[in-house]
């Protein structure tokens, strides 16, 4: 069929629904009901067939599969797709959490429903095609564009400040793409080529690594995010609508962490190695800072964003210790951080649907009227702290003892994280749901309805499944995982040997 | 059977929980009581099959966890002597729990909640104790954690018991992160998590160093401190003790349950367990044994003077469980084993009883509000009474075994940490055997207090007399203390139904038979044959013997401090009532001091809570909000908008402004061209 593949068909298949949904006239209640189920159809087919790559896909190897290619731009910028054990994970995140932001939305969002559903539908074609794509140009569009649906997201089904975040947002991460692309030119001029697989093996000299390291740095932090450049996370997730809050979260968060596992630590093992002290530290000021700061907010939603800040230090602490615990644990807490924090956000728009406030202070004694929300938040707080037999002790577990085998001083210091997280998670569990319900407005309140256990159950589950058979995730990632780390040992013997010889 | 003695208690936390309220709380009731009664008795078959048996240990594995590199851990059990006398600690006192407990929360309208609470906990132990890794001990460690936290702040709606259970969870966290980077230390240098990998390779390290925050140390020594942060923090030792005491606010069964009996001994059990590692590690072994003299000596000060009935009975535990670090540090594993294995019955025998009381009381923990209740609940009173016998080593008791070993042992260890943990255990001995007898004579014995706090004493209350409140009346104004929910005034104290006794009578049985039972066994001949290795001592350690050649007035030691400290509290209490309000009276700060706890809680909240929200505040207003979006985007934001303003004022409109500011550029251009020829 004209050489397009199944990692086509999920890219195109998202832009199918949105185009019909497009095609939808009116704004009539059977519209809007109409561009709902058509955007739920949409995404399930999606994850449907997501799920038949992951059927087809085999663990055991290294190399990428179901790859398709075709000349687009030149002959050798290539429209060229691929998969390996560390993006199909990810695609499959992407396309598992995709419906329940559909059904998140049911009910929340009433105006310009229509075009609500076609920006989500486009951010997924977005995201897959960043974890799909095999040509470096491919992925810096997919990258970019992503960014526009999500811009329109936060900045027209926003809340207040909606206009502010959008744009802090987009400013913030636009900056770290223009270095991206400079130095995606300069490696095709030296490489001649911008096919991943081909510069996966190409060794660039390495006064060119370290520009091009810090340049892809630039934008992928941003991306993360890391410390200095949060700020921006907790205010779009603030303004974020729920189901945008959850993509952020669960999926965008993730492309810095790809990026660096598929970009910067294979293609510049040398800089990786020299700027690996560099990482550690701001993970470091990541965990630390961000769960102190995590401590005193007095949003629910900022408080899961700063949150969300330090699990993604341990991501970036757990890349950079170049060790399989280290990479595999950062890769499985991308995933598990993806389920958690989607679901917390989930949680935090249930009651924001019902109040429509954030505020901690408006809250208190939830478990007296909402018992089975009392329940699934306690699951989610316990799965944020890393209890294990949850999903994210497995990430948080692995990449402490990766950093640990690195070195004791960066697992010292990010092994505060556990006890912090554990200070703010409870206290917000405390504040909002124990106690008495003593404030007026939340005598009528009521308990989770049938779409929203619908919403958490199998979020719930899965988080549970991989905390206890973490297996069908972590397999994926060991055979890349061996692949990468020849590669960067290869560095780190030459750094060695650097050392010994200059004593 | 493993399967099931493990997993049964998880069922029943499922059905409990999920089903609880579709099929109501009788039926959660006698499902999980019932699961557990089996996971008991299975427990014991598992006890004297493996205690006494021929076979050595088993390892039943029950599926992968992960696997990344070199880290293989597994789902598996870890069956030996030493497991099969936890899984005997843990579910025979949890199904005497869970039936107590039926009638202890019968008012209450969350049962089915408290008992899957109570499964879970189960589970969670079991898991810990079967563990056959150190990280599936951690999951079981973690685990119970949880638990306790439901299960302190089990009643939501008090503030107290929710700052109680966030407490305790997070001073247990801060004792996981040494117990997480001791496990991180762990696999380093054995390259494997596994007991089987770990123990037959510990020789090879004997000497080794290991480099952790740019110090170089003995690698086994740095290994043991960390694990043994972990576990102090888990049996709330002296530094991480704080949290104990307030986890009072949970129900009372589950204060003997988790508070007493079983979770506060995990980090005794993970010592023992990892026996084989810390007897390379002597320098380990000194802390071990220094931190539980300090434990013992200063949980039994703080208990000479508190009020609520459980509070004296949780320092109690905290002092109970320095004596077990203190037989474990001077290399008395089974020493330290025995008092775990004897205190989880008379502890938990102490708590139910005064669960008992405070039923009888309707929620009235005070003491100072109790009194004379022997005539109305006697049956209580008289376990009560065997419980503090054997607490106090009244000869032929449990304690009178284990505990005396004990003191014993750190006599015979003949070290300067074995010595001071001697002297402490011996006076903490005195002061144990004080408070509780302090604590049954306020109870049970002279005048009833308990009319009096009500304005109009229901006149049925015939013999009782109303004279002044309490015998230990503070110093400075009253105790802050809370009263129950009810009022108690309107009812006389009641015996408890039969579900509550019945639990009572069966650790009272333990607790006096426990002793002479098993002390063969766990301690003297028949220890080798006992333990089979399960708990290893080094080629140098031959504390067991030396503890039979002791001067002669040490094992009589600590039979006299407990008639002292009975003499004592008898003469205050009993014959001179007044004199513990002088005494108080006259050392105003000791008993401040004492009745504040040390002020521990005062301390670390001002060198830990406080900073830390401070910090959090200053790095969220100041750091990012001020400096970085000041100087990032807002403060670029800013700049470009200064610009625009500036360029907006340049298109004034005026034809003569644009031809002026063409002619500057044209002038500037040729004397641009006109330089560059020069050259």
């Amino acid at each position: 069929m004209l050489g397009f593949g199944i990692l086509s068909g999920l890219l195109i298949l998202p832009l199918v629904g949105a185009a019909f949904i497009l095609t939808l006239r009116g704004d009539s209640e059977a519209t809007r009901s109409n561009a709902r189920w058509a955007a739920l159809a949409t995404t399930l087919a999606t994850f449907v067939l997501s799920l038949v790559a992951w059927g087809r896909f085999d663990t055991a190897t290294a190399s990428f599969q179901l790859v398709e290619s075709h000349a687009w731009l030149t002959e050798t910028i290539r429209y060229k797709l691929g998969v390996d054990g560390f993006s199909m994970p990810l695609i499959l995140l992407t396309t598992f959490l995709m419906p329940f932001c559909i059904l998140a939305s049911w009910e929340s969002i009433g105006h310009r429903v229509k075009e609500y559903y076609v920006a989500f539908l486009v951010l997924e074609t977005t995201m897959i095609g960043v974890f799909c794509a095999l040509d470096l140009v491919l992925f810096y569009l997919f990258f970019e564009a992503g960014l526009i649906p999500m811009f329109l997201i936060i900045g027209i089904w926003g809340g207040k400040r909606r206009i502010y975040a959008s744009f802090k947002f987009f400013l913030y991460t636009l900056l770290g793409s223009v270095l991206m692309l400079l130095a995606i030119m300069a490696m095709y001029w030296q490489a001649g080529t911008t096919d991943i697989p081909t510069l996966l093996a190409f060794k660039f000299p390495y006064n060119l690594q370290i520009w091009l390291w810090l340049a892809f740095f630039a934008s992928f932090a941003v991306k993360m995010p890391m410390w200095p450049v949060h700020t921006w996370l907790p205010d779009a997730h603030v303004e974020a609508p729920t189901a945008g809050s959850v993509i952020l979260a669960g999926v965008l968060l993730k492309m810095g962490g790809y990026g660096f596992i598929r970009v910067s630590l294979p293609m510049f093992p040398d800089a990786s190695v020299y700027f690996s002290a560099l990482v550690f530290a701001l993970s470091i000021i990541a965990i630390v800072y961000t769960s102190l700061v995590a401590l005193m907010q007095e949003d629910i939603k900022k408080l899961i964003a700063y949150s969300s800040v330090a699990h993604m230090g341990f991501v970036t602490m757990g890349l950079f210790s170049m060790n399989e615990q280290g990479i595999q644990g950062a890769m499985f807490t991308m995933i598990s951080h993806g389920l958690v924090s989607g679901a917390l956000f989930l949680g935090v728009g249930v009651i924001y649907d019902r109040m429509h406030t954030r505020e901690i202070k408006a809250y208190g004694g939830l478990v007296n009227r909402m018992p089975m929300y009392a329940v699934v938040f306690m699951i989610l707080t316990m799965a944020n702290v890393a209890l294990p037999g949850t999903s994210g002790f497995i990430g948080e577990f692995l990449t402490l003892m990766g950093a640990f085998r690195s070195n004791t001083w960066v697992a010292f210091f990010a092994a505060t994280g556990v006890i912090l997280s554990a200070a703010y998670a409870l206290w917000l569990y405390r504040r909002v749901v124990y106690g008495e319900l003593d404030k007026p407005a939340l005598q009528t309140i009521t308990d989770l309805n049938r779409r929203e256990m619908i919403i958490f159950a199998p979020l719930i589950l899965l988080i549970i499944y991989y905390g206890v058979q973490p297996g069908p995730i972590l397999d994926a990632f060991a055979v890349p995982t061996d692949q990468l780390l020849k590669g960067v040992q290869a560095a780190l013997s030459t750094v060695k040997t650097a050392a010994l010889t200059a004593h | 059977m493993y399967h099931a003695i493990v997993f049964l208690p998880l069922v029943g936390f499922l059905i409990a929980g999920l089903l609880g309220r579709v099929i109501g709380a009788r039926p959660s009731e006698i499902i999980t009581t019932a699961l557990l009664f089996v996971s008991a008795v299975l427990s014991w078959v598992a006890f004297i099959h493996v205690g006494f048996g021929e076979e050595p240990m088993i390892r039943v594995q029950v599926a992968q966890w992960m696997s990344v590199g070199d880290l293989q851990v597994d789902w598996a059990f870890r069956i030996d002597t030493l497991t099969a006398m936890m899984l005997v600690v843990v579910n025979t006192v949890s199904a005497l729990v869970h039936l107590y407990s039926i009638g202890y929360m019968h008012e209450d309208p969350h049962r089915p909640r408290f008992f899957a609470y109570l499964s879970l906990f189960t589970f969670a132990m079991l898991m810990l104790v079967t563990a056959d890794n150190l990280v599936q001990m951690f999951f079981g460690w973690e685990g119970v954690g949880l638990a306790s936290y439901l299960l302190i702040g089990f009643w939501y709606k008090k503030d107290s018991a929710n700052a109680a259970a966030m407490k305790a969870f997070i001073v247990n966290r801060v004792g996981d992160f040494g117990f997480l980077l001791g496990i991180f230390t762990i696999f380093v240098l054995f390259n494997g998590v596994t007991f089987d990998a770990i123990f037959p390779r510990v020789g090879e390290f004997a000497n080794a160093r290991f480099t952790f925050l740019g110090i170089e140390w003995h690698a086994l020594t740095i290994t043991c401190l960390l694990l043994f942060m972990g576990a102090m923090g888990k049996s709330a030792q002296f530094l991480l003790h704080t949290w104990l005491p307030d986890a009072m606010e949970g129900p009372t069964p589950v204060s003997a349950l988790i508070h007493a009996a079983t979770m506060v001994t995990a980090g005794v059990f993970m010592v023992a367990r990892l026996s084989p590692v810390f007897e390379y590690a002597p320098a380990a072994l000194t802390v071990v044994t220094v931190i539980g003299g300090i434990t013992a000596f200063f949980a039994a000060t703080v208990g000479l003077v508190q009020n609520d009935i459980k509070r004296v009975i949780a320092y109690s535990t905290c002092s109970q469980l320095g004596y077990m670090f203190v037989a474990l540090g001077v290399g008395a594993y089974s020493a330290g084993m025995f008092h775990l294995f004897t205190h989880a019955f008379f502890k938990a025998l102490l708590f139910l009883g005064a669960g008992s009381v405070i039923h009888a009381m309707h929620h009235e923990q005070d003491m100072r509000n109790m009194g004379n209740l022997r005539r109305y609940i006697p049956l209580t009173t008289a376990m009560m009474a065997i419980g503090t016998l054997a607490l106090t080593g009244f000869p032929f008791t449990a304690g009178y075994y284990s505990k005396d070993a004990i003191i014993e042992a750190a006599y015979a260890s003949h070290s300067a940490a074995g010595s001071f943990a001697f002297l402490a255990t011996v006076i903490a001995a005195f002061m144990t055997s004080f408070y509780s007898w302090r604590l049954f004579f306020m109870t049970f014995e002279g005048n009833a207090r308990w009319g009096a706090s009500h304005h109009h004493a229901p006149s049925d209350h015939e013999g009782v007399e109303h004279d002044e409140r309490g015998h230990d009346v503070e110093p400075a104004g009253h105790a802050d203390h809370e009263h129950g929910h009810h009022g108690h005034g309107a009812h006389t104290p009641h015996e408890s139904p039969l579900v509550m006794v019945l639990p009572l009578i069966v650790l009272a049985i333990g607790a006096v038979v426990a002793g002479i039972v098993f002390h063969d066994a766990f301690l003297g001949e028949g220890h080798q044959e006992f333990w089979k290795g399960a708990l290893f001592t080094g080629p140098n350690n031959h504390i067991l013997e030396e503890m039979h050649h002791l001067p002669g007035w040490v094992p009589l030691l600590p039979t006299v401090m407990m008639i002292l400290g009975f003499v004592l509290a008898y003469y205050m209490y009993i014959v001179d009532a007044k004199q513990p309000a002088r005494l108080a009276a006259d050392h105003p700060i000791l008993y401040r001091f004492l009745l504040n706890k040390w002020y521990f809680d005062e301390l670390y909240d001002a060198i830990f809570v406080r900073p830390a929200m401070a910090i959090g505040r200053f790095f969220w207003r100041t750091g990012d909000q001020k400096i970085i979006d000041g100087l990032g985007p807002d403060g670029i934001s800013a700049r470009v908008l200064d610009v625009t303003r500036g360029a907006v004022r340049l298109q004034s409109g005026y034809v003569y402004h644009y031809a002026f500011a063409m002619l500057i550029g044209v002038a500037a251009l040729v004397t641009f061209y006109l330089f560059r020829g020069a050259h």
